[in-house]
This record gives C-alpha cells, sequence and structure tokens, in this order.
C-alpha cells in the first residue's frame, strides 16, 4: 500500500505482445508523481507500444494484448475487470501529429468534459483548460472557430488543453512535438513543466535534448535479440545523461548509436 | 595519382553529357488527354440532350391553350384527356413512396455503416458487405413483386381492412431496402475514410465506442454520408418498377400511404406503355411529368445539400 500512495503508475514485468511477437518484455517501471519521465531509445524499440498500453490504447490494435501487471492506486489496468474506458479517463494523451476534432475550439475542449459527465460553468472550465495551455490570450475572441484554423504548435497545445479538462491523473505524450517547429517545440516543454506542478507525465521523445533540457527521470529502451524492446536502464535524468551504467545507454546519449 | 584520374573521369563524363530541354511532342499524352475529355464531356452532353428533349416537348403541353400553370400547380387532379392538368395528383404519390423509402434506408443504411466501420470485426465484415451488395443487385421488377405479393399481404394482416391492395406503403417499404446498400456502402467509405487519429483522439479522452462513432466520427464524416442520401433520395424518386407494379394505378392526391397513388414514374411507365398518337395531349404531358421529376429531384437534392453543409464537420 505504501507504495502505490508513493507512484503514480507502477508496471511489474509488463510485457506487450503482438499475436506470437513479443514487442515489449518485462517491464519495470516505477513512476514519480509530479515528475516528467521521458522514455528514449531508437526507432522501433518499443517506445510508443510501451507507452500506449499505459492507457490501453494499444485494445485497438488487433491481436494485441498485455501480460504482466500496471498499477494505477493498486489497481492492476490489465486485470479482466477493468473497464478501458474508465482508465482513459484517468490517463490522458497527447498524439505525436496535432489531432484536434474537426469542430470549434470551445468544443474541443468542451465535447471531452461533456462525455465525462462535467456538470458545472463550461465556460470556465474552457477558460481555464486552454489558460493551463498557455492557449487562452492566443484564441479567446475566435472560440467559435474551427480548430483546423489554428497552427500545427496552437493545435497540439489545444490537444493538451482538453486533455487537462477531463482531470486526469496522469497524461502520456507520444512525442508531442516531433510534428512542431522549434519555437513550438519550446513552447510545448515550458508548458509540461508548468503541468507537472498538478499531473505525472510520461513521454516519448526521439530528441535527446529535449529529454535531458525537459524530464526528471529517463527510461533508456533497446531492443535485444529477439527483436523485443525492454528498458535497459531507469534513474534520474541526469545520472542517464552524464553517468549511465550501461554502455549502450551511453553509446546512444552521446550520439555514438541511434 | 589515384585522386587525380577520378578528377579527370569527372570533367570527362560532365563534358560529353549533352542535354536537350525542348519540348518535344508526346502523341500519347494528346490522345489520352482528348478521349478523357470526350468521357468526361459525354454525359454533359446527354444531359444536356435529354433537358432539351423535355423541354420541347413540354413546351408543346404547355403551349396548348387549355393548359395553364395557375391548373398544373394549382389543381389535384390529373387527366389530360379530359382537361384536367393538376400534376400534385402525381406529385404526392413521388413524394410518400420516397419519403417512406428515405425514412427506412436512411436510419437502417446508417446504423449498418456504422456497424461495418466501427464495430465489425473484419470477418463479419467479410460476411456482412457482399451480403448487402448482392441487395443492389436485385432487379427492381423482382422487388415490385415482392412488395406485392409479399409485403403487401403482411400489411394487410396489420392494417386490416384499411389498406388497399396496390398501396405506397408498401412500395415505399421496399424501396427503401432497395436503396439500403447504396447508402450503406457509400456511408460506410465515408465513415471509413475518416483518419484513425480522430477515433484515438476520442477514445483518449475516454469515449466509449458509441460516443466516438456518433459524435466524432460520423459529424466527421457527414459530406459523404450527404452524398449518399442525395443519391438515395435521386434513386426514391425515379424508381419505376417497384411503384408501377405495387403502389397503384391511377393518379390520386393522397398522401396516406395506405391507399393507392400513382408516381409521376409509374404513370409515365404505364401511359407510354399504352398507344399513344404524337403530339396528343397525352403524350405531351409525359414530358410535362417528366420535367416536374426532374424539377423535384433537383429541390429535394439542393435541400439536402444545404442541410449538409450545415452540419458537416471539416477535417482538413
Amino acid at each position: 500500500m505504501q507504495n502505490t500512495r508513493t507512484y503514480a503508475i507502477e508496471s511489474n514485468d509488463l510485457s506487450i505482445h503482438y499475436g506470437t511477437f513479443t514487442a515489449v518484455r518485462g517491464v519495470n517501471l516505477k513512476i514519480e508523481r509530479q515528475k516528467i519521465t521521458a522514455i528514449i531509445g531508437p526507432s522501433g524499440c518499443g517506445k510508443s507500444t510501451l507507452l500506449r498500453s499505459f492507457n490501453r490504447m494499444n485494445d485497438f490494435v488487433p491481436g494485441c494484448y498485455a501480460t504482466g501487471e500496471l498499477l494505477l492506486q493498486g489497481q492492476n489496468l490489465y486485470s479482466k475487470d477493468i473497464d478501458p474506458v474508465e482508465v482513459r479517463r484517468k490517463i490522458g494523451m497527447v498524439f505525436q501529429k496535432p489531432n484536434p476534432f474537426p469542430k470549434s475550439i470551445y468544443e474541443n475542449i468542451a465535447w471531452g468534459a461533456r462525455i465525462n459527465g462535467f456538470k458545472g460553468k463550461m465556460d470556465d472550465l474552457v477558460e481555464q483548460s486552454l489558460r493551463s495551455a498557455a492557449l487562452w490570450e492566443e484564441v479567446k475572441d475566435k472560440l467559435q472557430e474551427s480548430a483546423y484554423a489554428l497552427s500545427g504548435g496552437q493545435q497540439q497545445r489545444l490537444c493538451i488543453a482538453r486533455t487537462i479538462a477531463i482531470q486526469p491523473e496522469i497524461i502520456l505524450m507520444d512525442e508531442p512535438a516531433s510534428a512542431l517547429d522549434p519555437i513550438s517545440t519550446l513552447r510545448i516543454e515550458e508548458l509540461m513543466q508548468e503541468l507537472k506542478k498538478n499531473y505525472t507525465i510520461l513521454i516519448v521523445t526521439h530528441n535527446m535534448q529535449q529529454a535531458a533540457r525537459a524530464s526528471d527521470y529517463t527510461a533508456m529502451m533497446m531492443i535485444d535479440d529477439q527483436r523485443a524492446g525492454g528498458v535497459i536502464e531507469f534513474d534520474e535524468t541526469k545520472s542517464i545523461f552524464t553517468r549511465p551504467k550501461d554502455k549502450r545507454t551511453e553509446d546512444y546519449v552521446t550520439g555514438r548509436f541511434g | 595519382m589515384k585522386e587525380e584520374v577520378l578528377n579527370i573521369k569527372a570533367t570527362e563524363t560532365q563534358s560529353f553529357r549533352q542535354f536537350d530541354l525542348k519540348k518535344k511532342t508526346r502523341i500519347g499524352e494528346s490522345v489520352i488527354q482528348a478521349l478523357l475529355f470526350f468521357a468526361g464531356i459525354l454525359s454533359v452532353l446527354t444531359t444536356v440532350a435529354i433537358v432539351y428533349e423535355l423541354g420541347k416537348e413540354a413546351m408543346l403541353f404547355f403551349g396548348n391553350p387549355d393548359v395553364t400553370f395557375a391548373k398544373f400547380f394549382g389543381e389535384t387532379k390529373w387527366q389530360p384527356g379530359i382537361g384536367q392538368y393538376g400534376i400534385w395528383a402525381l406529385v404526392s404519390a413521388t413524394l410518400t413512396t420516397s419519403a417512406i423509402a428515405i425514412s427506412i434506408s436512411l436510419p437502417l443504411g446508417l446504423a449498418a455503416a456504422i456497424y461495418l466501420s466501427e464495430y465489425a470485426s473484419p470477418k463479419a465484415r467479410g460476411i456482412l458487405k457482399p451480403v448487402l451488395e448482392i441487395l443492389a443487385g436485385i432487379p427492381t421488377v423482382v422487388y415490385g413483386y415482392f412488395a406485392l405479393l409479399f409485403v403487401t399481404p403482411i400489411l394487410q394482416n396489420i392494417f386490416g381492412d384499411n389498406i388497399q391492395v396496390y398501396n405506397m406503403l408498401s412500395a415505399g417499404l421496399v424501396m427503401g431496402i432497395m436503396i439500403l446498400p447504396l447508402i450503406s456502402s457509400m456511408s460506410e467509405d465515408a465513415l471509413s475514410a475518416v483518419p484513425r487519429s480522430l477515433r484515438e483522439a476520442a477514445y483518449a479522452m475516454g469515449a466509449t465506442k458509441l460516443e466516438s462513432s456518433l459524435q466524432v466520427v460520423l459529424p466527421a464524416a457527414l459530406s459523404g454520408i450527404g452524398a449518399a442520401l442525395i443519391l438515395g433520395i435521386s434513386r426514391a424518386v425515379g424508381e419505376t418498377m417497384i411503384v408501377a407494379v405495387a403502389s397503384g394505378a391511377g393518379p390520386n392526391f393522397s398522401f396516406n400511404p395506405l391507399e393507392a397513388a400513382e408516381t409521376m414514374t409509374g404513370h409515365i411507365a404505364r401511359i407510354s406503355g399504352g398507344d399513344l398518337s404524337y403530339n396528343s395531349i397525352d403524350y405531351t404531358s409525359l414530358f410535362a411529368i417528366a420535367l416536374m421529376l426532374f424539377l423535384v429531384t433537383l429541390v429535394l437534392n439542393l435541400i439536402s445539400q444545404y442541410i449538409v453543409n450545415r452540419f458537416r464537420e471539416r477535417y482538413e
């Protein structure tokens, strides 16, 4: 019980399989509350697969299933009696490519709140969420316009805003800045620092500098000889980048590989 | 030494490689372009020719001193032979049967499309889709007798003496079944074309499958579904065989689905089947009906287009 109070989410020997193929093997991670944890590693090592297993998005991939445990407040998210819809209401997700709904800016935020049974004043929630995502000043005069009228960086912040609006415990981010220009990227990173005051953030990134500047903890993933990805090192970010214990991590973070 | 050799080689090839950037005539390109243009223009020309022919003959009808627009649009009895020119006697049946058909095929077709694109396992899809498409391949005359000999007796059991042997309800219902595969397969294409990322966004917000399907995917696919609806309406309004067989022979101004009434198409088919002398009022009146049919389809299309544009959600 002590443990589950300390950690936001915890995986025990979590493996993810596509049919007979094991894509991610034996992951043991203890994710700290209100910290940013980065998952890094070369392409195809299962970073996104692992991240998407945290809110059961992999359920939509035919033949994909998970073994092991993923504990949120002591409940195994992969036990049979867990409702994946409820899981996703507690663990939000921001995707690689901004994917706002083809609705108005206002409705993008209100929709999620409404389906989650939000009963309060919607106008206030919309404003609050947009402010938290550092987007309010830019869009306050055009809330009824289509979200597609926004720039890529603004769209991504809108996606973060709508995730915040449903008040999740954890926010998963799958390379949230990889489709954005450097300035938008920087804004997302600043935003993450603000958000971690209230939320636990897990981010997959290809960008080593991003992991180094923005995260508190880093999990290094690598593929094994059976093409299954696994976490080979998990530590505070500064240790991973300054004195990695694993030779492969060192090679990767110093750019000698990958 | 080795480097020197390489350098010489490079300059040699550069000086010998000559370019010709002048325009070349590509006969194949022009031939293809002409053929494609011809294919495109053909349907336009056909439409123009049909409208011209309809208009010309209809002019003869309206040129008759006995026929006035006031009678045509203002009266409800149609019997040109004895001076009754009220087109509403036929329009009412067309509107009634089409409305019944659409109110059957749109909800069912949409439901089938949503099931196929959002819920069905690949296996269920693989069976259901071809079966639905078989429905589209059945000749309409078969549907007509299906309505008259199978559906009407069932309706008679339900409504008893209130329903006539030939009635608009039976024809409309079966017409709806005929249009269903058209609506479902076009709508399914539209739903499947909605990017996966939108569904993922909805699910990641904690949406259920139903919430995602109805509130995110469906609105995004509305323009394609609208196209399906427009085509469905056009099919219903233009459908001839089913209504000719099952809905009754004889103009009757009525919106009561339990009554027999003849649609515009059914009337044209029946009258033109008899012996008509050219330039008789009965003959030219058929073109006026056809022109009216054109108009009804056009108006219904415009209305549904307006509705769709009003509610659709654009993604990129």
